[in-house]
């Protein structure tokens, strides 16, 4: 091989960042999903677990529609209960603290939703 | 040969539309006119070439040696082996097309394999084939081919209208070099015992005789005492240049058309008068009496055979350094090749230091060669030179860079600020035509040759009408080069697509302006014509 | 083209319908084979280049040399120092310095050859590589299996969606690298000279990277997952302590499969140029030849006409002419009878 002492250290290089994702999480162990803390008492949010989990953005987002620029206070979900469409009163009755729910799926997700520029955050209750 | 047709023809001529059958499928037509005429077979077998026979590129036949599959591959393998450049351009080529409108060629025919990347691409197609899984796999799918008795031709057909420019190199993000492919298709080619009169003549007699005309020793010095007396006529001074004489300081080597061919004589008085003037210590050489090199057009062994002569003379004369003439090619083997080919210099050679200005030419330090403009540059710098430029008053000159130098090695404001010394009224061609950016002239990397002047024509486009454009705007009636082969080429091109336009060398100029000690009242220029004011 | 796209769209059915069935292979072995071809291939290919040597000092030059005190060279485009060349591989491999010349020349009645400057490719060029590395970045999100992210990757997340526009937030990348792409095929499509030259090898990256890209975004915007889920997966599987894939939506495995993919085609294909762009002579190398000595490893012996050989020829019209001679036509003579006795 030629230009030995250029091409090496640039295979390394090479080598070193397009496996940085295999190597950057050596000695962190078995990765679990995020442990958020769920309601005690509620066995069932305002539609199914799987489509909250992936489309309470969406939900929320178009909560906030409703109610801010439609004056509706009023949701019905797919299986047809009525839910009051706020997210003091509502979510935040079961969900009732940020740091333990909110923030441990968004933090370790890199997510950083801009939730908490309008609304006060929830801090749980002791 | 066939019939040049007039300029406005041929322009209307050209059509960039391109056939729908796959380029694979489109075999060149030869065509008279299209493609250089054979070398002759005792002309290869004299140099030791492999494989010399007697064949036409317009018979079907090539009467290619019966074992030319595994030639080729060989020679393939070999070249891989040898040029990384090669192996890397040939697989990481993106087929972007930056390159497809830099070429000459391309420009002047509109024929879709004159684009660089698919004069790349015929070559790459065979190496696909050999040389990577997906072409064994895949075939034609992957854009890979058999390299069969057609693609040799078809070779020989593109790889004989690329001039070695480098123009699409500077555009390619990659810095994919059609000259570095050319140069190893043209010696596949001459593996099997083809090449081009034009070429191999050169080379065979630069061989024997020391210059590409094949000027015997004392034929050389002839011509260079009756140019010598024709400086007597128009300066009233006598020169006796050196030739072949130990002990002096430099050696001067220019390429032997400057001695043999108008305009170039021009430039080699202008020359002799500049060193007369200064009182250089220097020689000529009959033996190293050229600086071109036909055989940087074949291969590089034979770059390199042409190319020992130099130093092999410097050193038989004892000489410190050598200055070189002004030649496109030439520069190009001197800068890129000649140390590394057939250095390191001899003892007897020191870093070049200009005996008039002391100035020492670091750049130069290891081939101990000096370009003529950087000298004459570093002169008039120093004030070491009279010039009256009013006496080229009546010419307004331009500039043509020739490839080599500019994008070879960058030579660029040396002879611009020569010539500005030298001339009063000197115009810039436009930009995307110069510098960096230059044209070929249609006729580089041995293509200068009479049989295929249309096509030079076509390749000349590109310079010929940004030199149109200089001459209808700013009245522009002198082109200026620093290449011998130019000097060959431009003057037809001019006549072709900007009439009335004369081309000169730098140095020519420069000799019509010198203020020399003892001469007489100048009243015509080197080619003995009046000049205007003489009258009065 | 259409061979390419076709081999596009079998990939992607083969994802959709076959793969969520075949979670072990498609979500876990073939992206670990794939990772291994990626790696292995590529530095494969770089030390296959690297056999062969450099035998000549080759670079364009781009500009006027260093020569005179007084003429002011380019130093970069025309590097004679290893720093100047340093600065002239990373303007050319992170700002694409060739391709900003670019110009387009066009022949017009009179005949006039008009030269455009053209900065489309370059312009299109520099949005889509700078926005697959920046996606490329952003994906590290979802590789690194720690708490709180790193403040820089948040950065860089936050830089990207600054529009604010949607939920899930837009990413302008995502945008930007379709929007790269297809300028890239519209060029491959609709100007002649570059359809002309296309090969299926072309097509095919281009194709795979919209679907990736087009995959991803449908994934993020449109038909999303859990990410949560889908995050568990890839840390697990970095970490090389895999879990199931199965139950990963049909999207996921789409984006996953077409990752493969490319991994798997990279090192045997013109997307080498990542690699080989370093590896230019052309552009790699200062421009000092005329200072410096340059080695070439294989330069054969110097086999020449020789001085001594030429006089020979030309010996007697040399000795008329009056040029100087190494031997007199006399001492030849002398020579010659005394090698015949």
């Amino acid at each position: 091989m030629y230009n030995a002492k250029y091409i090496w250290p640039g295979i390394i290089l090479f080598v070193v960042v397009f496996t940085s994702p295999f190597w950057m999480n050596m000695g962190l162990g078995k990765y679990e999903r995020p442990a958020v803390a769920l309601p005690l008492t509620e066995k069932y949010c305002v539609e199914s677990r799987e489509f909250m989990a992936a489309e309470h953005m969406q939900l929320l987002d178009y909560w906030r529609d409703v109610a801010l620029r439609e004056e509706k206070r009023e949701y019905v979900a797919t299986d047809g209960t009525s839910w009051t469409i706020s997210l003091q009163n509502t979510c935040m009755s079961c969900h009732a603290n940020k740091v333990e729910f909110c923030d441990k799926c968004h933090n370790a997700n890199g997510v950083d939703p801009y939730c908490w520029d309008c609304h006060v955050e929830p801090r749980g209750n002791n | 040969m066939s019939k040049l047709p007039n300029a406005q023809t041929l322009a209307k001529s050209i059509n960039y539309a391109f056939p729908s059958a796959s380029w694979m499928d489109v075999k060149p037509v030869f065509n008279p006119g299209s493609f250089c005429y054979p070398a002759k077979e005792e002309t290869m077998a004299g140099l030791g070439m492999p494989h010399p026979h007697t064949w036409n590129p317009a018979e079907e036949d090539w009467n290619l040696p019966e074992n030319w599959e595994e030639i080729m591959y060989n020679t393939l393998v070999d070249k891989l082996e040898k040029f990384r450049s090669f192996k890397v351009f040939m697989d990481i080529c993106v087929r972007c097309g930056a390159c497809a409108d830099k070429c000459h060629f391309f420009l002047g025919t509109g024929d879709p394999k004159n684009m660089p990347v698919l004069r790349a691409e015929l070559i790459r197609s065979v190496y696909r084939r050999d040389f990577t899984t997906a072409g064994k796999l895949l075939g034609k799918l992957a854009g890979a081919r058999k390299l069969d008795k057609n693609v040799i031709k078809e070779w020989f057909y593109y790889f004989y209208q690329c001039t070695e420019c480098r123009r699409c190199s500077l555009y390619c993000p990659y810095g994919i070099d059609t000259a570095e492919i050319t140069m190893v298709a043209r010696a596949m080619l001459h593996e099997v015992g083809l090449g081009t009169h034009w070429i191999m003549d050169p080379v065979s007699n630069c061989n024997r005789t020391g210059n590409h005309l094949g000027i015997q020793p004392h034929a050389f010095k002839e011509i260079v005492e009756f140019l010598c007396e024709d400086i007597e006529t128009v300066t009233g001074i006598k020169i006796n240049p050196p030739f072949n004489e130990k002990g002096h300081e430099i050696l001067f080597i220019t390429p032997s058309g400057d001695v043999f061919a108008d305009p170039g004589i021009y430039t080699f008085m202008g020359y002799l008068m500049l060193f007369h003037e200064l009182g250089l210590d220097y020689t000529l050489s009959t033996y190293a009496s050229e600086g071109g090199n036909f055989g940087s057009f074949v291969s590089a062994n034979m770059m390199k055979k042409l190319n020992a002569k130099m130093y092999a003379e410097a050193e038989r004369l004892g000489v410190k350094w050598i200055l070189g003439g002004e030649c496109g090619h030439m520069w190009r083997v001197i800068t890129q090749y000649m140390e590394t080919m057939n250095g390191p210099t001899p003892s007897n050679m020191s870093v070049p230091k200009s005996p008039i200005t002391g100035t020492v030419f670091h750049n130069a330090a290891a081939t101990k060669m000096v370009h003529i403009t950087e000298f004459t540059a570093d002169l008039i710098k120093h004030n070491k030179i009279t010039l009256d430029p009013s006496r080229n008053d009546h010419r307004i000159v331009t500039f043509h860079d020739s490839c080599n130098p500019a994008r070879g090695m960058g030579l660029l404001d040396e002879p611009r600020y020569v010539l500005k010394a030298a001339c009063n009224n000197f115009v810039e061609m436009p930009e995307n035509t110069i510098r960096e950016q230059t044209f070929c002239c249609g006729g580089g990397s041995g293509l200068n040759t009479e049989e295929i002047m249309e096509l030079r024509m076509r390749g000349a486009l590109p310079r010929g009408n940004a030199l149109r454009y200089v001459q209808e705007r700013h009245g522009v009636n002198t082109m200026a080069c620093i290449c011998a082969i130019d000097r060959a080429t431009l003057p037809p091109l001019a006549d072709y697509w900007a009439p009335g336009v004369t081309v000169t060398g730098t140095h020519e100029l420069v000799a019509n302006a010198l203020v020399m000690k003892g001469e007489i009242k100048r009243t015509m220029d080197l080619r003995q014509d009046d000049l205007p004011d003489a009258e009065e | 083209m259409l061979f390419s796209l076709l081999a596009v769209i079998v990939l992607g059915g083969i994802a959709w319908l076959v793969a969520p069935n075949m979670p072990g292979f498609f979500g876990i072995i073939l992206p670990y084979a794939a990772v291994l071809v990626f790696l292995a291939g590529f530095v494969w290919r770089i030390m296959n280049w690297a056999k062969s040597p450099v035998p000549f000092r080759i670079p364009t030059t781009g500009g006027q040399q260093r020569s005179l005190d007084f003429i002011k060279p380019a130093r970069l485009d025309s590097p004679f120092t290893k720093a100047g060349t340093i600065g002239r591989m990373i303007l050319e491999v992170l700002l694409f310095r060739s391709l900003f010349r670019n110009t387009k020349a066009e022949l017009k009645d009179g005949p006039r050859m008009v030269y455009w400057s053209s900065k489309w490719l370059w312009i299109f060029a520099l949005i889509f590589h700078y926005s697959f590395l920046i996606i490329f970045i952003r994906h590290f999100r979802l590789f690194l299996g720690v708490d709180v992210l790193p403040f820089c990757l948040e950065a860089i997340d936050k830089v990207d969606s600054m529009l604010q526009v949607g939920i899930p937030r837009f990413y302008m990348s995502d945008a930007l690298i379709l929007a790269g792409l297809l300028f890239l095929l519209c060029r491959r499509l609709f100007d002649y000279k570059i359809r002309y030259i296309s090969l299926p090898g072309d097509y095919f990256p281009l194709f795979l990277l919209l679907g990736i890209a087009g995959s991803g975004v449908l994934m993020r915007y449109f038909m999303k997952g859990d990410i949560a889920t889908v995050k568990t997966f890839i840390v697990n599987l970095v970490s090389f302590g895999p879990i199931s894939a199965s139950g990963l939506p049909p999207i996921f495995f789409l984006h996953l499969l077409f990752i493969s993919t490319l991994l798997i085609y990279f090192p045997f294909s013109k997307l080498m140029h990542m690699g080989g762009v370093f590896l230019s002579p052309t552009r790699n190398l200062p421009n000092n030849s005329r200072a410096v000595h340059h080695e070439n490893p294989w330069n054969p012996p110097k086999k020449f006409h020789t001085y001594a050989a030429y006089e020979d020829d030309f010996r007697d019209l040399m000795d008329e002419a009056g040029l100087p001679l190494e031997i007199t036509p006399e001492e030849a003579a002398a020579r010659a009878g005394a090698a015949k006795e």
